[in-house]
């Protein structure tokens, strides 16, 4: 046996121990992330028909669109990358995915927190804090099972038999030790029956906001990117010192933005996040010179592939953070804070940005991990030109939206036109999104009938000679 | 990085500093706030709202109306406009003097200055002091929202987008029949509007043997119901309205200063 036979071999055991944890996570995001832009779809069709569900309070535009972008962040894209996480981490450690029986325990819990949440905000228990509308019981679950799931990580990581670290591991590994601070914090001081006094809490809420979808986002895209990236590329990553350098001023300076210029709170508050924004431009630059290092002149065919969804992904982060930086200059913040642009960026963050790279990652893994192909592999590359096409309706429209409503000074009306063209973008990223159900939830059953088959054949087949009594 | 542990300190170290300048700092800066003193009145701001207006608040944290209203205003600066209160025993020479001095659309120190030149003369002079910005252009306030605007709000819910307008003022600017309406058929108040209707929020029912005192009057033909009925709102809708209301933060305060309008005679 030649050492490349052993490699694969203990490749192949350690996707096997990812299976089931796996599974659990990616089946629930994958479902997540079609009703969420399901119920986007919807909200965004107030826009043309706004007497649409006067009868019925669960589904107006304020239920809607929060438990459609909390089904988004929470229902997909944060269980999609433990996920990738974990399986990462196990590669990377060249062993197995230690605790597998805690990471199905903790998927099933998440997934728990997050239907319970989706119907607390359709009901209307929505706590009223952006990102955090979950209400509490929801909050709690969604906690527990992140711990547990990240200790899954950290026994990986720290029993693992290749000790070496790789700048995958530094942004994913932040990435699990960020969660947690910011999600107790933001909840201890803002959610429970004793919130901080008055406006404390909006800066609070913006603190987490900012840390959740642009840091954390930031910290568990790019850790995914860099190492997908050059493993596809066939090229280190260069360098590790320009790595090293974005990982701190993203971590220095990224999770002081997100106070808006005009907020009713002391000065200093947001004269420090517009200062932050401004620095901001250095890990950006750092993180455009080592994207620009993989990806110019790799020499990799992908027509729709895992490469392509990362390739897109990570550029669409450099746009969205620029996006970010440019809505933290005074002049323009102006122009365009409170208008759709602001959610034009959170959108491409989350759709453009990390749901690509985390789509394209599950695509590679969930083959390898099952031991099969994918059942729709051209699904896989229809996919990717429609959510290409969606994120980039989607994300021009607002754009177009606030920046009409900004020069505009909120002139009633302002804007429509842009806001109906962005329905299109979410029904396309939603048809998109049915590819990835559709490929996991077949490939699951296909498992699932497998193992029932030789569970089958073991019961059905006849005894060995041996146990035969005479 | 060569180990867990440096990430460790990274993340740490910098999430610590974010998390006391942004979380800890205002908690403490903020949290011990106090009622304040409304300016020239003298009065406490901001007062604690009616039982009622306290349960709107929440059918509008709910609702989340906050999806698409703001309820901050912001501000530019200030300018002063110098107004002659008396003309004082040389009336001729502060006319003149009037006539050569520019007298709106001042800074605080131009002001004082024309002030104390008027009051050389031996006349005397009041400023008057208004906020100026697009949102003040958009007559949506009389001055940016400041934190004591929000003392009492539990949810604080300030926005990010206005899909609508700001509702920082809307109970000085609006009136209670108004608004009902405005929730019930908001197209039969402003046609390019894209608010969802909150029928749910009323109860169309048959006229008894008075109509409900309550019930919503004066309805455009699209929105009115049927011959024989009303449109009668829930107490959630009340309550809603009430809270509405109750949001008018339209006092001169020490951090925000401006002349209020004098009373309408």
């Amino acid at each position: 046996m030649n050492p490349a036979d052993t490699n694969q071999d203990c490749s192949a055991k350690i996707d096997a121990s990812c299976r089931v944890p796996l599974l659990v996570l990616f089946n629930g995001a994958a479902l997540w992330l079609v009703l969420g832009l399901a119920l986007s779809l919807f909200a965004s069709l107030t826009f043309h028909a706004p007497e649409q569900f006067s009868c019925c309070p669960y589904m107006t535009y304020g239920h809607a669109v929060a438990a459609a972008s909390d089904l988004l962040v929470y229902g997909f894209v944060i269980p999609a990358a433990l996920g990738v996480m974990l399986w990462i981490f196990a590669r990377l450690s060249q062993d197995k995915l230690e605790l597998p029986l805690v990471v199905f325990l903790a998927g099933h819990l998440w997934h728990l927190g997050v239907f319970v949440g989706t119907v607390g905000i359709l009901t209307g228990h929505s706590t009223g804090y952006q990102w955090l509308e979950y209400p509490r019981a929801a909050d709690a679950l969604l906690g527990v099972a992140f711990v547990l799931i990240a200790i899954s990580a950290f026994a990986t990581f720290g029993l693992r038999k290749e000790r070496e670290l790789y700048p995958s591991h530094w942004f994913l590994l932040a990435a699990l030790l960020v969660f947690p601070w910011i999600y107790s914090s933001a909840n201890v001081f803002i959610v429970t029956n004793h919130p901080v006094r008055g406006v404390g809490q909006a800066v609070i809420n913006w603190w987490f906001a900012n840390n959740l979808i642009f840091v954390w986002l930031a910290l568990a895209g790019l850790g995914i990117a860099f190492y997908f990236l050059p493993k596809i590329a066939n090229r280190p990553l260069h360098s590790r010192f320009w790595a090293l350098f974005a990982f701190w001023t993203l971590l220095l300076f990224g999770t002081w933005l997100g106070i808006p210029a005009g907020a009713p709170v002391p000065a200093w508050l947001p004269a420090a996040s517009q200062f932050a924004s401004l620095l901001m431009i250095v890990p950006i630059v750092a993180t455009a010179v080592i994207l620009k290092n993989i990806l110019w002149g790799a020499n990799v065919k992908c027509f729709g592939g895992t490469y392509c969804y990362i390739r897109f992904g990570s550029v669409m982060f450099v746009v969205s953070a620029l996006m970010l930086v440019a809505a933290g200059c005074p002049d323009f913040s102006r122009t365009v804070e409170f208008t759709w642009f602001g959610t034009a960026q959170a959108q491409l963050q989350i759709l453009g940005f990390a749901t690509m790279i985390l789509a394209g990652a599950i695509y590679e893994i969930i083959p390898r991990t099952m031991g099969t192909a994918l059942p729709f592999e051209k699904f896989k590359t229809l996919q990717f030109f429609a959510s290409v096409l969606g994120v980039l309706l989607l994300v021009i429209s607002l754009a177009v939206a606030g920046i009409a409503q900004g020069k505009s000074n909120f002139a009633s009306g302002a804007g429509k036109i842009a806001l109906m063209v962005s329905t299109t973008g979410w029904l396309f990223l939603l048809l998109g999104s049915l590819s990835l159900l559709l490929n996991i939830l077949v490939m699951t059953m296909k498992w699932k009938l497998g193992l029932a088959k030789s569970a089958w054949a073991a019961i059905t087949a006849p005894l060995a000679d041996s146990e035969v009594k005479s | 990085m060569k180990s867990g542990f440096g990430v460790f300190f990274a993340v740490a170290v910098t999430l610590s500093l974010s998390w006391l300048g942004f979380v800890v700092a205002p908690a403490v800066q903020l949290g011990s706030a106090k009622q304040t003193t409304v300016l020239i009145s003298g009065d406490t701001w901001p007062q604690q709202r009616t039982g009622e207006a306290t349960l709107g608040q929440q059918i509008y944290r709910a609702n989340g109306c906050v999806a698409c209203h703001t309820t901050q205003m912001r501000q530019d600066g200030i300018i002063c406009d110098v107004v002659l209160a008396k003309p004082g025993k040389n009336p001729v020479a502060v006319t003149n003097l009037l006539s050569t001095l520019k007298l709106s659309g001042l800074t605080k120190d131009q002001a004082d200055e024309v002030s104390q030149q008027i009051s050389d003369k031996g006349g005397t002079a009041e400023t008057h002091i208004s906020a100026t910005g697009p949102d003040i252009k958009n007559d949506w306030g009389v001055r940016r929202s400041v934190a004591a605007d929000f003392l009492y709000d539990a949810p604080v819910q300030l926005g990010n987008l206005r899909a609508g307008p700001d509702l920082a003022n809307i109970g000085a600017r609006s009136a209670s029949s108004l608004l009902m309406q405005h929730l019930y058929a908001p197209r039969s108040i402003n046609q390019a509007s894209t608010m969802p209707s909150y029928k749910f929020l009323f109860d169309v029912q048959k006229i008894g043997d008075a109509p409900s005192p309550d019930a919503l009057k004066d309805l455009p033909k699209d929105a009115a119901p049927a011959d024989g009925f009303e449109v009668v709102p829930k107490p959630e809708a009340k309550q809603l309205v009430a809270y509405l209301l109750s949001l008018h933060a339209d006092v001169p305060l020490y951090e925000a200063p401006f002349t209020p309008a004098a009373p309408k005679p």
